[in-house]
């Protein structure tokens, strides 16, 4: 390589002049980077972090912005829409009030199993010719599924006993499908007989007029049989018909509240104390870090439950701040034996004893080189805690001693979702999925932000 | 070694003496009362409960004295919900239970982690690799709990599509009943470690001392058994204490999922009935298990590790 | 590196590694011979666990919680009544059709001031001793005995003198209760009751052998050996938290009518979802349902059956003076701003619940058939405008500017969690209330309801006994379970007349009265009857499921070829 180089250059005479005196000369072509640009263009090279950046920065916005843009009331329960999934069907009719049913005047069904009025998710009206063998009464039965050869029935809704006139009002959970309705007999003991009447009924959604005007729906009072489409739920309902989208962006605000705050003030508490046990040393570090031993020994869920149930919680209060605060006092020592030991060994750094020489104060040791030179292993610390407290704030609501209803949280969503796993299948995927794509996220940018900020730590990957 | 050992056991002591007092000032400061009940009761019984319970003492120092003194004798107490039963006894019973699943469990995550790490490092960015990290990716950010009720759902199907009982859906009594809830336990521990490993036998791969091995000549098994597998386990071993303290104690939601009669479910439901010396035994035997585990994997530590000296 | 050297190293390392995976699962599985050896001694073997097993006469059963203890004279919970049940009996006891039937006593005769009762000769404990009547006074005298700290003695208070000694101030000799002979249980009143037939079928009311109690030295129900049996099965196996074994008790006197020769527990959870994967699995022979596990089960197939489990929950307002909650009007706009109808059907979804109507629930009987037939209660409205006019009118009496937020004091159950979030909504909705919600583990409520530190509570009642004065006395003033503190002379005027006589249409006329008061003054607020579905084994009959007594009692279960 060497020799070509003279090969095809020409030197003149002028090439050996001297440069003229000037701070040019001192110029370096390409532009500084100090620490922190260094590590923005590492970062930006690392398309895993970067996008996981974006996540984050996503996720924030859902949960600052997101309840401006849709502004459904997380609390509000549509029990016309009750563990909807995702576009699902949201056509209703306008019916009259509900009012109770007088059957008096009206006369049993001779024929079968009949419907007395239209069956509509207010209520199903039945009657039924009488049964040979019926002197204990009746009992009435509704599937979802025809009634196959194991004459499974489906829900037992209720007995009819034995002189009471054949009718029975179905309202229990009405949902606009088809239903296989069952009249079995009774014998003398309140057995079942073999003997039953069955029916399949297709039931319509109605609300009333009414509901549709307290619900925004319609302007002002439409007439009976009127069609609407009720209100829409991009993401579906969870079990007491709210708005899923809204309590995921509300349940944000709990889940990354914990899991940003509670890691921010332990690692701040643990900085402090760090710094004065690594700059102190002696006998107050000792005892800090003594200290500290203690606190990393207890054992951490028991502890938060133990301290869930010491705090307790008040009437109206969510529970988020004994959380935060039994996290904080639990967690605070990993961060300060962190920062103590880095303190220690760049306290040794021959441009620290440099510095010291010449006769720079302790407050500047500590605001110029300390603390710029822990930050990085710290923010990387702060960014893999935020994961952990999220699955802290899940797990406790799992179990129970999490956050206090009403106030959702992605934790306590999944434990809701996951009773009805089967059936109702999002109610736990959209809170899992976003537990995981935070977690997720975050722990990638702390991948990220290691291999970035600090080249020792730098992972092989 | 010995006076190391010496002197790391008697820390360990004083760190039970604090996790003792700070579990008593805890669950003093709960509101509620334990003795309360459904029925209410007559001032009499009240008082001879209290009596029975030490409660009709002064907190401080009494109650407080008399619950260290019986710590030291290894005595925890009479529960207050299973009013005949010792503490003791219940942790006894219980806890075996948990400590087998526990162990299972970080043998599983252990073994599978070193296991993966090692092939997705000697596969690196290769389909093996990719797959694995992908399920360690899914190993860390699935909350436990999602995997313990997948698992449940899992044998039933697999139940239902054998026709017959291939392994047990809940309950406890056989290895079989073992095998997915510690698998469902190790499950993050696992994915942990794979990702530790796989990172610590890349950066030995291209260790000054890998290199001289090569260039002496070494057989291939050789470098690999005697020095990089065995430098790229140091880092795990490290972690294993607090993973095992993770393990040991996070059994709770498995333990409840799957119906296993251990320590964590028993601490959850004593938890609900405010049951203070059950709550207080509990936390205190487990604490000291954590000291324990934590000094015995340093002192193993040290061992392995040549370059650790203890002192 | 070279490539052809890292790629030697690669294979190398590879069948290193294959080695390696080799050897652990060898060493996993010689450690889980091991382990099976050690869950052994920790569990029952709940993999042999069958729902049903003809041949060998035995079904395999969940118990929801592990029974705290088996002492029957300090038994407080469902869990161990069911158990206790099973293995012990009382002078009477409940059969299939849940009617009071014989037990230990063969006849009895109950007068205005006193009892007698024929013990039958062939009772005998679990070791082949006689059940004799001394055995009942040494356990009803135990039980009331203030050092035994039994919580359930004030059920012992209709025996002469049992309140007195429950309070420390008679010694237990001086109980109304004397062993005439062996055979012969004679029996003071306090004053009369109606319903001592139906008191002495409770387990604080069951036999204890003296000589064997005070041989387990205050362990007495700790373990399945620290017990003697007079019931239809012996406690056999007992591994706590575990599991429970029980065998057919040879010495019962009625062992003819038992068809099992013995009931498996090899699975003790709560968990609904446990359950019915085990009820799916073939492992148990019945498994309780609940809102979430219902469409599982219909999706399978299964026959879902229902019944009501005889408890009562309502809204209990506070009634201490100072409390928003004292004012008739308040208490109406919230009655009317509420519909049990609505929380059952749309909110709760579980068939077996009945929207609440008043505190005497459906099954109660009154004096010729069902109380509720014979006293119907007043129907209930819900009218959310006629609501905001009584809170209008409520805060215009109380001098109110605006309603403060008002506290609603809530268990943790997964219903009552639901159950608080609906009225929540609800209040908001229909009155503009401001409610918080405060959601409390059992024993944190209890302490909150006993000081009164709620406006409104969510609570519930279930019976002791069968006879509407289980729940009839309830807010009288002196009751301590009264712990909204409802204060009215001529409800506790009623409680007294019913309280005092024995004639059943004088009793059901004053329980009416209750109901009318509990109604018209809107004490309480009902809000469901709880119900229970549940799936079982059809080649399981005879099952019973009963509101009063152990429940589910598989005692005198019987087996069938479904095929």
């Amino acid at each position: 390589m060497a020799e070509s180089t003279i090969a095809t250059g020409s030197v003149k005479a002028s090439d050996f002049a001297p440069l003229a005196a000037g701070r040019s000369a001192e110029t370096i072509s390409r532009p500084s980077l100090s620490y922190w640009q260094d590590a923005w263009r590492r970062l930006k090279d690392n398309r895993r972090a970067l996008i996981s950046l974006y996540i984050v920065v996503g996720l924030l916005l859902l949960t600052l912005v997101g309840p401006f843009i849709w502004t459904m009331d997380p609390a509000l329960q549509d029990l016309d829409q009750v563990s909807q999934p995702p576009f699902a069907d949201r056509s209703a009719t306008i019916a009259a009030p509900y009012s109770s049913w007088d059957t008096s005047d009206v006369a049993p069904s001779a024929d079968g199993l009949a419907v007395i009025e239209p069956p509509t998710s207010q209520s199903v009206r039945l009657s039924w010719e009488s049964i040979p063998g019926s002197s204990g009464g009746y009992r009435i039965y509704r599937n979802i599924f025809p009634i196959g050869p194991e004459r499974a029935l489906g829900l037992p809704l209720g007995d009819v006993f034995g002189g009471a006139p054949r009718f029975f009002e179905d309202r229990l959970d009405l949902e606009p499908r088809t239903y296989y309705y069952s009249v079995v007999a009774l014998d003398e003991n309140q057995r079942e007989t073999t003997a039953f009447l069955q029916r399949t009924i297709d039931v319509r959604r109605v609300i009333t007029a009414k509901e549709a005007i307290d619900k925004g729906l319609a302007e002002d009072t439409l007439p009976v049989g009127a069609e609407l489409r009720l209100t829409a739920h991009p993401l579906g309902t969870d079990y007491l018909g709210r708005d899923l989208l809204a309590r995921l962006m509300h349940g944000a605000r709990t889940s990354l509240f914990i899991g940003i705050f509670a890691p921010i003030l332990y690692v701040l508490i643990g900085i402090s104390v760090g710094s004065i046990a690594g700059f102190a040393g002696g006998r107050l570090d000792q005892l800090l870090m003594r200290f500290a031993d203690f606190v990393v020994a207890l054992p951490f869920l028991l502890f938060m439950i133990v301290f869930k149930i010491a705090f307790g919680i008040g009437p109206g209060e969510s529970g988020i701040f004994p959380m935060l605060i039994a996290m904080v006092i639990l967690l605070w020592p990993a961060t300060a034996r962190l920062v103590r030991g880095q303190i220690l060994s760049i306290k040794n750094q021959g441009y620290v004893e440099a510095s010291k020489l010449l006769g720079a104060s302790s407050g500047y040791l500590i605001g110029r080189h300390m603390i710029p030179n822990t930050l990085g292993v710290i923010l990387v610390t702060l960014t893999f805690a935020v994961p952990s407290a999220i699955f802290t704030e899940a797990f406790l609501s799992f179990i129970g001693m999490g956050v206090a209803p009403p106030t959702p949280s992605w934790g306590s969503m999944c434990n809701e979702g996951l009773k009805t796993m089967l059936t109702t299948p999002h109610e736990l995927i959209f809170p899992a999925l976003f537990i995981s794509i935070t977690v997720l996220a975050f722990n990638l940018l702390g991948d990220g932000l290691r291999d970035a900020l600090d080249a020792r730590m730098r992972s092989r990957e | 070694m010995w006076a190391y050992t010496g002197k790391r056991l008697l820390q360990g002591v004083l760190t039970v003496w604090f996790i003792a007092t700070a579990t008593f000032i805890a669950m003093h400061n709960v509101p509620g009362d334990p003795l309360m009940n459904d029925k209410a009761v007559s001032t009499a019984i009240r008082a001879n409960l209290e009596a029975k319970y030490g409660l009709d003492r002064a907190v401080f120092p009494d109650q407080y004295l008399i619950y260290l003194g019986n710590m030291v004798r290894g005595d925890f107490g009479i529960s207050f919900t299973q009013q005949n039963r010792l503490v003791n006894d219940i942790i006894r019973e219980h806890f075996p239970v948990s400590a087998t699943l526990g162990i299972l469990a970080v043998l599983f995550a252990a073994l599978g982690g070193i296991l993966w790490g090692a092939l997705t490092a000697l596969y690196r960015n290769r389909l093996p690799d990719i797959v694995i990290m992908f399920l360690v990716i899914l190993g860390i950010s699935v909350p436990s709990f999602v995997f313990a009720a997948l698992g449940q759902l899992g044998l039933v199907q697999l139940n239902g599509l054998f026709g017959r009982q291939v392994l047990p859906v809940a309950g406890w009594g056989s290895v079989g009943h073992m095998l997915v809830p510690s698998l469902v336990l190790g499950l993050s521990t696992m994915a942990f470690l794979t990702r530790l490993m796989r990172s610590s036998m890349l950066e030995i791969v291209n260790a000054d001392f890998i290199r001289t091995a090569n260039a002496k000549g070494l057989p291939p098994t050789r470098i690999f058994l005697k020095h990089q597998l065995r430098n790229a386990i140091l880092p795990v071993i490290t972690v294993l204490g607090p993973a095992i303290a993770a393990i040991t104690t996070g059994g709770f939601v498995v333990e409840l999922v799957f119906a296993i009669p251990g320590l964590g479910r028993y601490f959850v439901e004593a938890v609900q009935q405010l049951d203070y010396t059950v709550i207080m035994g509990t936390t205190v035997f487990y604490g000291a298990f954590l000291v324990l585990m934590v000094i015995v994997v340093d002192l193993i530590y040290g061992f392995i590790d040549p370059r650790v000296r203890l002192e | 590196m070279a490539e052809n050297s890292a790629a030697s190293l690669n294979r190398a390392a590879l069948l290193q590694l294959g080695l390696l995976i080799a050897a652990s699962v060898a060493a996993l599985f010689l450690l889980m011979v091991l382990l099976n050896w050690a869950a052994s001694a920790t569990g029952s073997d709940a993999s042999a666990a069958k729902a049903v097993d003809l041949e060998a006469r035995s079904i395999s059963v969940i118990v929801q919680n592990e029974p705290p203890q088996l002492n029957s004279m300090k038994a407080t919970d469902t869990d161990s009544g069911q158990v206790l049940g099973h293995i012990m009996e009382g002078l009477l006891r409940y059969d299939i059709n849940n009617q009071l039937a014989p037990g230990v006593a063969e006849r009895w005769d109950i007068r205005e001031n006193g009892a007698t009762f024929w013990l039958r000769e062939d009772a005998k404990w679990s070791d082949g001793e006689p059940v004799t009547a001394h055995d009942f006074v040494f356990a009803w005298r135990t039980a009331l005995d203030p050092a035994t700290a039994s919580i359930y003695a004030f059920i012992l208070y209709p025996v002469k003198n049992g309140e007195a000694i429950n309070r420390g101030e008679a010694a237990p000799e001086t109980l109304g209760v004397r062993a005439a002979s062996d055979r012969r249980l004679e029996i003071e009143f306090e004053q009369p009751v109606a319903y001592f037939d139906k008191l002495v079928a409770f387990n604080v009311y069951y036999p204890v052998r003296e000589d064997f109690y005070r041989s387990t030295n205050g362990r007495y129900g700790a373990d399945a050996d620290e017990m003697l049996y007079n019931g239809a099965f012996v406690l056999s196996e007992w591994v706590h938290n575990a599991s429970m074994r029980f065998e057919k008790n040879p010495h019962y006197w009625d062992r003819d009518s038992i068809y099992l020769n013995s009931i498996h527990v090899p699975f003790i959870t709560n968990s609904k979802h446990t359950a019915v994967n085990l009820f799916k699995d073939g492992r148990v022979a019945m498994a309780e349902l609940d809102a979430e596990t219902l469409p599982d089960a219909l999706q399978q197939q299964w026959h879902i059956k229902r019944f009501v489990d005889g408890s009562v929950f309502y809204l209990e307002f506070n009634h201490r003076p100072g409390r928003v909650s004292t004012n008739l009007n308040f208490r109406r706009a919230i009655e009317m701003a509420l519909d049990p109808k609505e929380l059952v059907f749309r909110v709760i979804k579980v068939p077996g619940y009945l929207p609440g109507e008043t505190l005497f629930p459906i099954w109660l009987m009154g004096e010729k058939t069902l109380f509720r037939q014979e006293y119907p209660p007043a129907q209930r409205i819900y009218n959310p405008e006629r609501a905001r006019e009584h809170l209008e009118q409520a805060r215009v009496e109380l001098g109110l500017n605006a309603w403060p937020p008002l506290v609603l004091l809530s268990g943790d159950t997964p219903i009552s969690v639901k159950q608080s979030e609906h009225i929540q909504a609800k209040l908001r909705e229909n009155l503009g209330l401001d409610m918080r919600l405060d959601r409390q583990i059992f024993k944190q409520r209890l302490e909150k309801m006993k000081n009164g530190e709620f406006d409104i509570v969510m609570a519930g009642w279930g019976p002791d006994f069968d006879d509407p004065m289980t729940f009839g006395d309830l807010f009288a003033s002196w009751n301590l379970q009264n712990r909204g503190r409802y204060n009215n002379p001529k409800l506790d005027a009623q409680v007294r007349i019913a309280q005092a006589s024995l004639e059943p249409a004088v009793r059901m006329r004053a329980f009416g009265e209750i109901q009318r008061i509990l109604k018209e003054d809107a004490v309480i607020l009902p809000d469901y009857e709880r119900g229970k579905v549940f799936v079982q084994d059809p080649r399981m009959i005879d099952m019973a499921r009963r509101a009063v007594g152990p429940d589910p009692d598989y005692s005198r279960v019987r087996l069938v070829d479904a095929n």
